[in-house]
């Protein structure tokens, strides 16, 4: 293995012309901070190579695929229904959102619809999923900043949403629940009103956060006016979801491009800060789960009846073509771009998952900053790295 | 030499002796107790968890478990480590510690040593800990408990000097430099001609007292200062390569730290372990009375310490250093004026 790559080359020389500016300058010597693949701020194994002068970075690297399996590939000798369980654990925070976009992109080459009720029970359960992800998301922060308080309460208040989902689904984490022209099951007897039960006790939670994280003045010195994003660069490096939003940016694919799902249905508001830092992708964070909550609240009154299932053959076998699909993951646009040749397989999969694109500004982002800052950045970018690595 | 222990005639090297092993069970006592009760129970208890059941009744044993836990790993260091200093280090820390607590009173007659600058003494030697700090990260030979070595080096100094501006406010009250004497002073004080409380400083000095609290925030390396170890950006500082007993060294002193200190802050601010003299009560009495009453005060400022500790995050290096010269200094400066002022102007 004596190959270098261009990344690498790259790296050297940046590194290098990090060190003769710094040497001219201030005549000091910089430092090279591996952070990861093992480190508590990288969420699981990112790396991220960090040329520093004393506390300040100078040129930071994020290096992925520590945790790649190939998820793209082995869906070519799976079958539909099989891939399913494999997407889950794209975002394994927010499972079901996974499944979602898949699902629907086969259902366009198959050219079937699901019933009114599957579509809604897909809107709940996907709601939920977004809360479960991003209730851990508020909680996290905190403890990238040192307040290790309010990751217990994010814990203890997300397994309410866990345990609604794993009463419809059988799984906390994995639900695996979304088929091909609807969903695998029906709602269990009183399973709405214990959820609109549990959506007032999420809201009571970003009541407590507001108080408890967001209100405290530490918190706020830390993140207001670090690490800010403006809207151009946001749309160069290809942010989505709240990152995005956080920017200024007034794009939500559940409003903008809403396919198959029962967002249209229901009253509810994108929300948007003006300043890209993150203090604003906390902020609109924490608004996001309570416009969830309140998204939820308004299907859960108004599931229609009939069936769950739209009338598809029992071995699937997608017609030949090609179709995308993207939507509003917890974490920002996810799509699926699925090639099919008639077969029981996908021919090809491509994921667009969006932690990818949102790490991928990192290097243009981190250069400057402290390193207590680094933390800061990274957490409230928000990226799971099984989203990252697929 | 001899000395008197309690009317019994001992030769220097016994009481000494004594003096020293009742001054470690008491310590460690106290620490257990501490880190018992606030860092396993009243934390938990914040987070909405149990904490430690399993170890006896509520989990009362689990520290003994832990430091057996501790006492038998491996012995490891890094390859390029400095041994002698990465060695030295922690017990450098923790000498730092329990030399703190040789001129806290605790009665009439319990006190380790009685020196005469006694204010001096203990602020001293809390600095020293610096020095093991700085010898841990350097030696340590990682990249991760340098920075936290050079950010503890920083945040330690600047946070010595408000300290010492606030005790000033005290000596200038009580016009000494002796513990026993500035416990004293608040037994016997009194307060508009009422002195059935006597006069803790607490009352005159507050403006001392929290800033005080705030550095000692800082010198025990706690959330919201807690730069130095910082376990999510730094992992843990200068601490990263410690492991079995000495990583157990590292805990003890933090703790008992945060003991003496607390015992500092209620013997300059909370009159000690003194009651207050109207009540009358014999010095015979308060030598048994005065341990408790001067406990209780520090296992409740300890308290206070581990409260604001889980509640809030942590700065960033330069808000730290800001907050220490612009805000914390000239408002310890300040208060030294006006207490000086009042001091001869009434």
């Amino acid at each position: 293995m004596t190959a270098v790559t261009d990344r690498q080359k790259l790296q050297y020389i940046t590194a290098r012309a990090a060190d003769a500016r710094v040497n001219v300058e201030l005549e000091t010597e910089g430092m090279t901070l591996n952070i990861g693949p093992q480190h508590p701020a990288t969420h699981g194994t990112l790396r991220i190579v960090a040329r520093l002068d004393g506390e300040q970075v100078i040129a930071a690297e994020p290096v992925a695929g520590y945790m790649h399996r190939g998820y793209e590939k082995i869906a070519e000798v799976r079958t539909y229904a099989q891939v399913t369980t494999l997407v889950n654990r794209i975002d394994w925070l927010g499972s079901f959102a996974n499944e979602v976009p898949f699902i629907l992109a086969a259902e366009r080459l198959m050219e079937v619809e699901a019933p009114p009720r599957a579509m809604w029970i897909r809107t709940i359960l996907f709601e939920m999923s977004r809360i479960a992800n991003l209730i851990l998301f508020l909680g996290d922060m905190g403890v990238q900043l040192g307040a290790i308080t309010p990751v217990f309460f994010a814990f203890r208040d997300r397994e309410y949403v866990l345990d609604q989902i794993e009463r419809v689904t059988g799984g906390r984490f994995h639900p695996n629940f979304d088929r091909i022209g609807g969903v695998k099951d029906d709602l269990p007897k009183g399973w709405l009103e214990d959820t609109k039960a549990v959506m007032e006790k999420v809201r009571s939670f970003c009541d407590e956060i507001e108080d408890l994280l967001m209100g405290s003045e530490v918190f706020q010195q830390r993140t207001r006016g670090i690490g800010i994003i403006p809207p151009d660069v946001a749309l160069q490096y290809g942010l989505s979801g709240a990152n995005a939003r956080a920017s200024g940016i007034d794009w939500d694919l559940r409003r903008d491009n809403c396919i198959g799902l029962a967002y249209p249905e229901v009253d509810w508001k994108v929300w948007t800060h003006p300043d890209g830092d993150s203090f604003a992708r906390f902020w609109v964070r924490l608004q996001e789960v309570r416009e969830a909550s309140r998204i939820i609240d308004q299907l859960a009154d108004g599931v229609p009846s009939g069936p769950i299932m739209a009338k598809v053959p029992r071995i699937i076998k997608v017609p030949a073509g090609e179709a995308w699909i993207s939507t509003e993951n917890p974490l920002g646009e996810m799509g699926y771009y699925v090639v099919s040749q008639g077969d029981l397989t996908p021919f090809r999969l491509k994921i667009r998952s969006a932690s990818f694109n949102n790490i991928s500004i990192t290097p243009w982002l981190l250069r400057g900053v402290y390193v207590p800052d680094i933390v800061t950045i990274l957490a409230s970018l928000y990226f799971i790295l099984g989203d990252i690595d697929r | 030499m001899s000395a008197a222990v309690l009317g019994i005639e001992l030769a220097y090297w016994q009481s000494t002796l004594i003096r020293v092993v009742a001054g470690l069970v008491a310590v460690l006592l106290l620490t257990g107790g501490v880190v018992y009760l606030y860092l396993f129970k009243f934390v938990s208890f914040m987070q909405s968890r149990l904490g430690p059941m399993e170890a006896g009744p509520y989990g009362s044993l689990q520290l003994l478990a832990e430091v057996g836990k501790w006492l038998q790993k491996e012995d490891i260091h890094t390859e390029d480590s400095d041994r002698l200093v990465f060695g030295l280090a922690p017990a450098v820390v923790l000498s730092s510690t329990f030399l703190m607590f040789v001129v806290i009173p605790a009665g009439p007659d319990l006190v380790i040593a009685n020196l005469g600058t006694g204010v001096y003494y203990v602020l001293a030697v809390s600095a020293l800990s610096v020095l093991g700090i700085l010898m841990a990260g350097w030696a340590s030979a990682n990249k991760y408990a340098l920075m936290g070595a050079l950010r503890a080096g920083g945040q330690l100094i600047a946070y010595e000097l408000p300290m010492v501006l606030a005790v000033l406010g005290v000596v200038i009250m009580a016009g000494s430099l002796n513990l026993q004497d500035i416990v004293a002073a608040q037994a016997g004080g009194e307060i508009f001609g009422f002195s059935g409380i006597g006069n803790p400083y607490v009352l005159t000095q507050f403006v001392a007292f929290a800033v005080f609290m705030i550095a000692v925030q800082a010198e025990l390396t706690q959330t919201p200062f807690d730069m130095p170890i910082a376990e999510s950006e730094l992992v843990a500082g200068y601490q990263v390569e410690y492991s079995g007993i000495r990583f157990l060294v590292y805990f003890i002193s933090e703790f008992a730290t945060a003991v003496a200190f607390a015992a500092v802050a209620s013997t300059l601010f909370l009159g000690g372990w003194a009651l207050p003299t109207s009540w009358g009560l014999s010095a015979g009495v308060m030598n048994v009375v005065g341990p408790l009453v001067v406990a209780t005060k520090a296992v409740l400022l300890v308290g206070v310490v581990f409260w604001v500790r889980f509640s809030f995050p942590r700065f960033r290096e330069d808000q730290l250093q800001k907050l220490a010269w612009k805000v914390l200094i000239p408002i310890a400066l300040a208060n030294i004026l006006v207490t000086a002022v009042f001091k001869v102007a009434f």
